[in-house]
């Protein structure tokens, strides 16, 4: 591996945290801060998408850090499933920036500084885990990323945030601590090293019930899957401003999690052996569970933000979902999710932001003819609840394609029933809101006094917009990282 | 020259120092000499440790009597480390000190404060180097009189009470370890260890050697505050003043584990303690001391006392490496042994400058002083996220390794309860943490306080750092565990 894509990985986390500090040293300048933070998120785009290459080459730049413990060292391996993670978030941090400072102005929130600070350490933590090259490294961002968001989370600091704040930081450590540090030191007794290798390395070292304790210690460990009963804290965040909720808590936060879940099946058990020893079913299960009662959840909810997070929480469960249907092709099904849901869903949020912003309305039944005063944020609303459903030409067609196709290549007629009831319900809960944004009539005179929302919100949910609706006609790039994964062929 | 005498200068140099600081004038001179001198201190320890951490071992012999005739002083890395925690944690709450001690205790007090300091650094040293079992009570006297006397020093009258308390029960322990080294001497007629370490296995089945061994137990069980023999820590570390809870917490408990440590594996051998119910009497306490302690400290209202509880619950994590007696669990133990000093010294410091700037310590006055005191907040969230275990800090290394040696045991309930005991950490520390971040009812209250002096900031993130730095890079804490266990557990492997 030649110095400079090792560099690059470093630099990917490095640049975050270097913006992090500029932005405390230009804390009194709110006109430079944002524009240093807008020019730091656009440099680590253009790292990420410099590693790209080298990547879909076929190659695995790695880099070891330093040794924590003989023989367990911090180290950073760069492959396609990390660096799709990657370019999903490194893509969509300068518009998520441009978003808040839209935002954040607009609706004259404290603590400007603070907020980009615990922002730009979040997304250094998200690269982190991206490129974690064993299970060690992968938890030390992982629990860094709880810590830097929950500043975020509890960001008004009222009696409601500081109870969300609980919930949020009660479940991810008590989950990750409990279980997943558990599992990860089980699985370094059991073989002795914590790479992630295709293929896995669990295989002949556990079966029987103890891989079904363990995999359960995996599934349930990584509480930012948001695997039901673990989900709460997923809407207890939504307390957050509206821009943590659209770029952590629908993109690199719960994302993070699927991830995770996705890496450890993948290269710590591994598809063959877990396909062999039936130990996981459950798993299949319990995400189809809670695919479909969180859809349930999300049609009674009437605050808009809570909606989302109810269908967030019912996406994550496809990718955990796919995975295990453990055929290659709904591997493919699985990775494109973690992009296609990021992009549909960061759309919804900024659109749910972009109506508060404008017209302090946060619920459904409050939306009645929106359409026609936001054109923009309703259209864009529209392309992600249509990729949020899976109809074309929208992505979460192409990843729920896939998710069937493998699951037909695997005869689960389970999942297949699953993902077909799901989406009826997702039309259900979206299809209501898009038809009243723009076919009813508005019920009272104060619900037309605004406008659309200022432009940078605008600007910044169009963009999101338009990566669903591309993502289906150019799916190219991802479709061959998602591919490599397993070396699964249409 | 001062290579060979190395090993006692360590101890003798505070021992001199103590007197010379006593009749210093008041004022900053007892300070100034007694930093000097911790410094010196530190300085050796540093090279002792360099000179052993290969695996050699010093063997120092006072006045040139040969041991085991006359007193011993034996350094493998197991004791250098743990003067080097002393050492080091001296040199770094001196110069904090100096303002601490400025604002809590009577000009007039002093010198005699800084001399007793001294004493309680002779003594804590003393036991860590010597290696004669007589000597080390005698050192043990010298730490806990003085000790005695510097918890009475706090500012509230309640630190009286404290130190009598302490005095009680401190007492009986040393009495305990006395009447157990009187039994060994009566049955072997030698005092120091490595001799005594030879003679005993062909005495191990004889009522009084085990008789011994329990008085010896018990004695120090109450040194160290086993659960339940805790009694006297919460009040002496909630009233001593905030350097002497600095001190004591990042030390004396540490030296106690070491001794114990000293005397189960080098003395009377493991294999005692496994013929006799003693390592699972020392699972079952430190399992109840864990959960009990833990649950106690989220109940306090006086920030001092809940890291005080939260002391005795890590002390069970301590003990219960010992209890396994394994190689993990031994070096799991020597590990969180240096870095639960680093923690709770970071943590008695942060809560010390906060003292420092509205003279007190309730949970409640602290109510959103995160604002006014920045650093000093950022100080107690990274000390409580190694407390709590978190990655990347010194906490998250022990934990890495008292689990790794639970689960090598197959003991999958005690894995269990570490764990659950990290979460009870999560919630005493937010506790602070939440009160220090939002709540803001009497913000009045707080108008014009600034955030601590640099002379508080500094030795407390020097601290914090470390534990960073040492969840980081474990060379040091694991490199010399383990060498140190090699030598403790000779054979196992």
């Amino acid at each position: 591996m030649d110095m400079s894509s090792q560099n690059m990985i470093i630099l990917t986390m490095l640049l975050p945290l270097l913006a992090a500090v500029l932005i405390v040293l230009t804390g009194k300048k709110p006109n430079l801060r944002d524009s240093l933070s807008i020019i730091a998120s656009l440099a680590l785009l253009a790292t990420v998408l410099s590693l790209l290459p080298i990547v879909l080459a076929g190659e695995q730049p790695s880099i070891i850090l330093l040794e924590i413990v003989p023989g367990l060292p911090i180290k950073f391996v760069l492959e396609p499933l990390g660096m799709l993670f990657a370019c999903v978030a490194a893509l969509l941090w300068p518009i998520n920036t441009l978003y808040s400072i839209g935002y954040m102005r607009a609706n004259k929130e404290q603590h400007q500084t603070r907020f980009y600070i615990c922002f730009a350490i979040a997304l250094s933590s998200t690269m982190g885990i991206a490129m974690a090259g064993n299970l060690l490294t992968l938890f030390i961002f992982y629990e860094l990323l709880t810590l830097s968001t929950y500043p975020l989370v509890t960001h008004t600091g009222t009696d409601a945030a500081l109870k969300a704040g609980r919930v949020y930081l009660g479940i991810l450590l008590s989950t990750s601590i409990g279980f997943f540090l558990l599992a990860i030191l089980w699985t370094w007794h059991l073989t002795g090293t914590l790479d992630f290798k295709a293929g896995g390395i669990l295989s002949g070292k556990v079966a029987g019930p103890e891989l079904i304790i363990l995999l359960f210690l995996f599934v349930y460990g990584i509480g930012k899957a948001a695997l039901m009963p673990m989900h709460r804290w997923l809407p207890a965040a939504m307390v957050a401003p509206t821009p943590v909720s659209a770029l952590l808590h629908a993109v690199a936060v719960v994302k993070a999690g699927v991830f995770s879940v996705v890496k450890i099946v993948v290269y710590i058990f591994g598809l063959d052996m877990l396909t062999l020893s039936d130990g996981s079913d459950w798993v299949l299960w319990i995400a189809g569970l809670t695919i479909l009662t969180a859809s349930m959840i999300a049609l009674q909810q009437d605050n808009l933000k809570r909606r989302l997070a109810y269908s967030t929480i019912s996406q994550l469960s496809y990718v955990v979902l796919a995975i295990f249907i453990l055929a290659p092709l709904s591997t493919v099904g699985a990775a494109l999710h973690i992009a296609a849901h990021a992009f549909g869903k960061i759309t919804l949020f900024f659109a749910a932001g972009s109506i508060y912003t404008a017209s302090h309305k946060t619920n459904i039944s409050q939306l009645n003819g929106i359409g026609y005063r936001m054109p923009w944020t309703m259209a864009a609303f529209s392309i992600g609840a249509l990729s949020m459903i899976g109809l074309p030409p929208t992505a979460g067609f192409l990843s729920k394609w896939y998710m069937l196709m493998g699951a037909f290549q695997a005869e689960q007629l389970i999942a297949i029933l699953i993902i077909i009831a799901s989406t009826l319900l997702n039309a259900a809960y979206f299809i209501p809101i898009i038809y009243a944004a723009w076919f009813k009539q508005p019920t009272q005179d104060s619900d037309i006094n605004h406008a659309e929302a200022p432009w940078p919100i605008v600007l910044a949910l169009m963009s999101t917009a338009l990566l669903t609706l591309l993502l289906f006609f150019f799916p190219d790039v991802p479709l061959q990282l998602a591919m490599s994964l397993t070396g699964a062929h249409p | 020259m001062i290579e060979t005498h190395l090993s006692l200068l360590i101890v003798v140099l505070p021992l001199l120092a103590a007197p010379l600081v006593a009749i210093l004038p008041n004022g900053r001179l007892p300070w100034a000499a007694s930093t000097l001198v911790s410094f010196a201190v530190f300085a050796m320890a540093c090279l002792q440790l360099f000179s052993v951490s290969t695996g050699n071992i010093i063997s120092y012999e006072l006045g040139g009597w040969a041991p085991p005739w006359g007193i011993e002083y034996r350094i493998d890395a197991a004791n250098a480390l743990v003067a080097l925690i002393v050492a080091g944690i001296a040199a770094i709450t001196l110069p904090y000190a100096l303002l601490s001690v400025e604002k809590e205790i009577p000009a007039k007090q002093h010198s005699l404060f800084y001399s007793a300091f001294m004493l309680c650094l002779t003594g804590l040293l003393g036991i860590t180097q010597t290696g004669d079992i007589f000597n080390l009570f005698v050192f043990l006297e010298i730490s806990s009189l003085s000790t005695y006397a510097l918890i009475g020093l706090g500012r509230k009258r309640q630190a009286l009470t404290a130190a009598y308390q302490y005095l009680i029960m401190g007492t009986i322990g040393a009495t305990f370890f006395l009447i157990g080294v009187g039994l060994l001497y009566a049955m072997t007629g030698t005092l120091n260890m490595v001799d005594l370490s030879e003679r005993l296995p062909a005495l191990a089945e004889h009522r009084t050697i085990q008789t011994a061994f329990a008085f010896i137990m018990v004695g120090f069980a109450l040194k160290l505050a086993l659960f339940p023999l805790h009694l006297w820590l919460p009040n002496a570390y909630t009233y001593a003043p905030s350097v002497i809870t600095v001190f004591l917490a990042a030390t004396a408990t540490k030296v106690a584990v070491y001794v114990m440590l000293r005397v189960i594996f080098s003395v009377f051998g493991f294999s005692l303690i496994e013929d006799t119910p003693t390592d699972e009497i020392f699972l079952l306490l430190c399992v109840m001391g864990i959960l009990m302690m833990s649950f106690y400290a989220i109940n306090q209202q006086d920030s001092k006392r809940l890291l005080a509880y939260s002391s005795v619950a890590q002390i069970g994590y301590m003990m219960l490496g010992l209890g396994f007696g394994t190689v993990l669990g031994v070096t799991a133990t020597m590990v969180h042994l240096f870095n639960h000093a680093l923690m709770k010294g970071a943590l008695f410091m942060a809560v010390g400058a906060i003292v420092y700037r509205i003279g007190s310590s309730r949970i409640d006055n602290m109510a959103g002083l995160g604002k006014h005191m920045p650093w000093t907040f950022a100080a107690i969230i990274i000390g409580g996220l190694s407390l709590i275990g978190v990655p990347g800090t010194a906490g998250f290394i022990s934990k890495w390794y008292l689990v790794l040696a639970a689960i090598e045991q197959q003991n999958w309930f005690i894995v269990g309860v570490i764990l659950i005991g990290s979460l009870l950490a999560v919630v005493y520390v937010w506790k602070l943490v939440e009160t220090l971040y939002f709540k803001s009812a009497n913000e009045n209250a707080h108008a014009g306080i600034k955030e601590a002096p640099l002379m508080l900031l500094v030795p407390t993130w020097i601290l914090v750092l470390a534990n960073i730095y040492f969840g980081l890079n474990t060379e040091l804490t694991v490199g010399t565990a383990e060498q140190a266990v090699k030598l403790l557990l000779p054979g196992v492997q």
